[in-house]
């Protein structure tokens, strides 16, 4: 099979777990996997966000300020730099009171992608088309 | 014969899912399938050699070897294991190291895998 579609679920907090970012950080290597594979053979990620995952989708974190490390939004950004799909389901973040208004983005490093908000069915079908699921 | 790729994020010592991994393996092998483990987060401990078989802790040093001897490959993430200090000498004999494209990889080669995620 030429491409393979994943679907990464993230679904934990942002900080003092180590999924969101090990999530993050596998999907964006997509875009050197194919030193690995054969001519032809590609790798496309989704990024789906849901539950407490979405708690990472808020942009102005002081990360490095309060914690000495990059923030997650820095992983999200680089994750639209990319051009890597990001899904985040509207339910969580409406359950969260985060409005699409709080989201980053990553225009101001050049990135044509934004974050999508969806609802969770569009995030359910992500999950029935890909090839493999990965829950972090 | 089918490829079966492994992607464990969880600690040896502190949960179960290194030891079921082990038996999955063990069990994937003799039915003649191919097995890939890729190694990442605090499963990095996994690689460890040297490992100290006190009756109270889990360990994985004999299996991974044994594992490693039949033809599995097993790699560590690179960056998660020199973030807890792990160093290449302080790995078992026969550990790969490498960055996430290689779990991709191998996940594109699987006909299944097995995402075990972390804490």
């Amino acid at each position: 099979m030429a491409d393979i579609k994943l679907a990464f679920l993230l679904q934990r907090p942002p900080y003092k777990s180590e999924n969101p970012k090990l999530a993050l950080t596998h999907a964006i290597s997509y875009q050197t996997v194919e030193i690995l594979l054969e001519d032809g053979e590609t790798v496309t990620p989704t990024m789906c966000v849901v539950g407490e995952g979405v708690l990472g989708c808020v942009k102005d974190q002081k990360a490095m300020e309060l914690y000495g490390i990059t923030s997650t939004e820095m992983h999200f950004k680089s994750c639209l730099l990319v051009d890597l799909d990001v899904l985040v389901c509207k339910e969580d973040l409406d359950h969260y009171g985060i409005s699409e208004g709080m989201l980053p983005t990553a225009e101001d490093m050049g990135a044509d992608k934004t974050i999508q908000v969806v609802p969770y069915a569009e995030i359910q079908k992500v999950i029935e088309s890909a090839n493999h699921v990965l829950f972090f | 014969m089918a490829v079966l790729t492994i992607g464990i994020f969880s600690s040896l010592v502190g949960s179960m899912t290194p030891d079921f991994m082990f038996k999955l393996s063990e069990a994937a092998l003799e039915k003649g399938h191919k097995v890939s483990i890729w190694v990442s987060g605090n499963a990095v401990g996994l690689i460890k050699n040297h490992q100290k078989h006190l009756k109270d802790y889990t360990t994985g040093e004999k299996q991974m070897t044994a594992l490693i001897q039949k033809g599995v490959e097993i790699c560590t993430c690179e960056a998660c294991t020199l973030a807890r200090g792990i160093q290449k000498p302080d790995a078992i004999e026969g550990i790969q190291w490498n960055a996430m494209h290689w779990y991709l990889a191998k996940v594109h080669a699987a006909d299944r895998v097995l995402h075990i995620g972390g804490e």
